[in-house]
């Protein structure tokens, strides 16, 4: 599979010629295995370097080429989301696979699915006609007609339910909620039918719905429109979550979501979907309950998902530059958590940061800092920390926007003073 | 054959006329047959909004004498599960639906099994007249292996798939949305089946009602909407929770139609009416017109919020049992001693089950942690570390 990255902040890695030997695994989850970061120290901190690069994993051999595309003075830190790619000598057609942007990735894996199932169909408000307010849906009414994508009035407590009840029945919805919050209105029917059916009907009936929608801290979107859902549903039981952070996995993940047999909530990001990236043509699924190292590394864990992705690597680079060597993992599977990929980069590390955008209490965070302290107690060298919103509602005025969600300065501090 | 037309006069106190060729007519054999019967509904339809169905309805002596040995069962279960309640067997919640029994059974026979059927908490005769046994309506409320959910639903959760009994849900109002996304279902799979989505009057009321009804409507669901009114929200009367009680009518670009819940004819041939017109039309809303017996729940005794005489008038005068009994006795049907055969017989049953129920196990404690997720993608989790994550396409 194939994979090339650009976008600010964007991950820097090359490959060494040695650990070509890791890639004739044919699993398509985890894609670097064994990726050794390599920097030239001789460039200053500040520079953003722009790199893209190509791997070819299922012939068991790797073409890599970097492009640096040259200085760039430093820009606001809170930019840290892909702007859209100029046209980069990268993106050549010479490379496998096609290059598109996360929500035409989202799309596609949508589309490819409905062509191959016809019980997929799609239920949300402007999903149809007016093509999705994200442009996730686009096209789609046109080719599979109003039964499958399906426009429905603003009624997601009744619309989500009428998901459900219809995955009862053997066909698999993806129902959207235009912002994730107010999917807040149909908790109950998330709750209590989609979570618990399975198990109080004794294993009659799965629900195998979609739910997802975007969510996140935007751009001033204010604070009922820059909800943080992860936080309220990861204790419903019964219910997969799991958040898409590159146009790879988004394919991946939606794919994955709608043939499991299980609810499953995707949560996108406002802000990641003009994310571009090159993806491979050929079908391919992200495991729902895995997570994806992003950088392996020595000193210590960073485990982050969804668009605080994007600060971590951008402070990654900082932290290379000044000397220390950060694994970072994009936990991906929000419920149930990836213990295993984690608990294996604790033991190698020792120390773990946490970098979040859900609010500080009661969030995906505060759940990850339980489970780790439970399980991998003794491998911990420092006590976890743990980066996250600030508990307030997200206020509409740019820099105070800015100050709720987490910077990459900060990150950066976050490691140092672990790392003491 | 001795076909008699039955004028029920329009009272509440329904008093039978003997039919003229009594002198004449065979002792016909306990089981029926299916010679062709048309006995009149108490009272006529009152419908909005559309044509209400006629008053005469088409039966035969082997659907009646069924109707009375499953409404006999129906209730004896009813009343088995209020002693086991109080003997602590079962525990938690309890909706026990004697009295409005007519609803289930006339129901089922308008339908067929590919037809759905959703329904809130008070499930446990339309989990029987959708072919759930005896046995695992016991098991379930004492919490046993045997029960149709494995003991792991309870009394508000009865389903069953393959007779597409869709439940048992606990949040009032809740299973509506679920009950148009199975006919969205069907609608989908073009399968020229129905579905039934039962509520209360009290979850009349709900937002998500309305909703649903709306996104039916909109896009041609075959929906009907049934509210089983027994005129008690659990402690609230009906006047008192609603502006407007007249259920059928709160539809408003709706049809609906009024029935009377404690005959099972009227409700046959309103369900039956209603098939016909939401294949065709979409969504039809229908108010059932019953009476529970029983309090809302089995910690509700029912008579803080209304009088002993009320529930013994409508027991005298319109108990759905009495008058399919009527019905049988007056048209010779069967008589008075094999009837009461037919209880003791009925009564039989359901202690068996509940002999046969109390000998099944308790939940293995592994049982626990089964069915909270389907297995998929090859994955199964085993609390929080997981020690195999495993990737295949499907």
């Amino acid at each position: 599979m194939a994979a090339t990255f650009h976008g600010v902040g964007a991950t820097v890695a090359a490959l060494s010629s040695s650990s070509s030997s890791s890639s004739s695994s044919s699993s398509p989850s985890n894609s670097f295995g064994s990726k050794i970061l390599l920097s030239s120290p001789s460039r200053s901190f500040s520079v953003r370097k722009r790199a893209s690069f190509t791997m070819v994993r299922s012939e068991g051999s790797m073409n890599f080429d970097l492009n640096f595309k040259g200085r760039r003075a430093q820009q606001l830190i809170a930019n840290a989301v892909a702007t859209k790619a100029d046209s980069s000598p990268a993106s050549s057609s010479s490379k496998p696979g096609h290059e598109l942007l996360l929500f035409e990735a989202l799309r596609e894996g949508l589309e490819e699915e409905m062509e191959r199932d016809p019980r997929v169909c799609v239920m949300g408000e402007d999903v149809g006609h007016y093509g999705g307010s994200y442009k996730v849906t686009k096209g789609l009414a046109t080719k599979f007609g109003d039964l499958r994508v399906l426009d429905t009035p603003i009624a997601e407590n009744s619309f989500t339910g009428m998901g459900i009840g219809a995955a009862m029945t053997g066909l698999r919805p993806v129902v959207e909620g235009m912002n994730m919050g107010f999917l807040l209105l149909a908790f109950n029917q998330i709750s209590n039918n989609c979570g618990m059916l399975h198990y109080t009907s004794g294993g009659q009936f799965t629900i195998p719905i979609v739910i997802r929608g975007p969510g996140g801290v935007g751009r001033q979107l204010g604070a009922e429109h820059s909800q943080r859902l992860e936080s309220y549903f990861q204790s419903i039981p019964g219910i997969q979550m799991v958040a898409c952070s590159t146009p790879y996995n988004a394919k991946g993940l939606m794919k994955a979501a709608i043939r499991s047999e299980n609810p499953v909530i995707l949560f996108e990001h406002v802000l990641l979907y003009n994310l571009k990236e090159r993806i491979p043509d050929e079908d391919y699924i992200c495991n729902l309950e895995e997570a994806e190292m992003v950088r392996p590394g020595e000193h210590v864990t960073i485990l982050t998902y969804s668009r605080m992705r994007y600060h971590v690597m951008q402070a990654a680079k900082t932290l290379v530059n000044k000397g220390y060597d950060p694994e970072v993992i994009d936990i991906r599977s929000l419920k149930p958590f990836d213990l295993y990929t984690i608990g294996n980069s604790v033991k190698k590390t020792h120390r773990v940061l946490i970098v979040e955008e859900c609010m500080r209490t009661g969030g995906i965070g505060a759940s990850l800092i339980a489970a780790i302290t439970e399980n991998f107690n003794d491998y911990l060298d420092a006590p976890i920390m743990c980066l996250s919103s600030q508990d307030v509602p997200t206020p509409y005025a740019g820099t105070l926007e800015e100050w709720t969600v987490v910077q990459p300065a900060q990150i950066v501090a976050a490691v140092e003073q672990l790392c003491q | 054959m001795a076909l008699s037309h039955l004028a029920a006069s329009a009272s509440r106190s329904s008093s039978l006329l003997k039919p003229l060729s009594s002198a004449l007519s065979l002792r016909r054999s306990i089981s029926g047959d299916n010679s062709p019967l048309t006995v009149e509904t108490s009272v006529p339809f009152t419908s909005h909004q559309c044509e209400a169905p006629s008053r005469s309805v088409e039966t035969n002596p082997k659907e009646l004498l069924t109707f009375f040995r499953d409404m006999a069962l129906m209730r004896r279960m009813e009343i088995a599960a209020d002693s086991l309640y109080k003997a602590k067997l079962i525990r938690g919640f309890c909706h026990l639906y004697d009295g409005q029994e007519a609803v289930a059974v006339g129901m089922e026979a308008a339908i067929t099994k590919k037809d759905c059927i959703i329904t809130a908490y008070r499930d446990h005769c339309t989990f029987v007249s959708r072919g759930g046994t005896l046995l695992e309506v016991f098991a379930e409320l004492m919490g046993r292996q045997a029960g149709c959910s494995k003991g792991k639903g309870g009394s508000m959760h009865f389903y069953k798939k393959d007779s597409n009994f869709y439940g048992g849900h606990g949040i009032v109002g809740a299973q509506v949305p679920l009950g148009c996304g199975l006919a969205f279902a069907q609608k989908y799979s073009k399968d020229e089946t129905v579905t039934f989505a039962l509520y209360g009057d009290g979850a009349a009321n709900q937002g998500q009602l309305f909703e649903a009804l709306n996104i039916s409507a909109l896009w041609d669901l075959p929906a009907i909407l049934v509210c089983e009114n027994n005129h008690y929200g659990m402690g609230t009367a009906e006047w008192r929770a609603a502006k407007s009680p007249a259920y059928y009518k709160r539809g408003d670009y709706v049809p609906g139609l009024k029935v009377d819940g404690m005959d099972a004819l009227a409700v046959k041939q309103a369900c039956k009416f209603a098939k016909e017109h939401a294949l065709k039309n979409g969504p039809i809303i229908l108010e059932m017109d019953t009476y529970r017996y029983h309090g809302h729940s089995m910690s509700d005794p029912g008579s803080t919020y209304r009088t002993r005489d009320e529930i013994s008038g409508v027991r005298q005068e319109r108990d759905p049992i009495e008058r399919i009994r009527k019905l049988i006795l007056s048209h010779d049907l069967a008589t008075e001693k094999e009837l009461k055969d037919v209880e003791k017989e009925v009564r039989k049953e359901v202690d068996d089950a509940i002999a046969q129920a109390k000998e099944s196990p308790m939940p293995e404690p592994s049982e626990l942690f089964t069915n909270v997720y389907a297995k998929g993608l090859g994955v199964e989790s085993f609390g929080a570390d997981r020690k195999e994550v495993r990737a295949t396409l499907p």
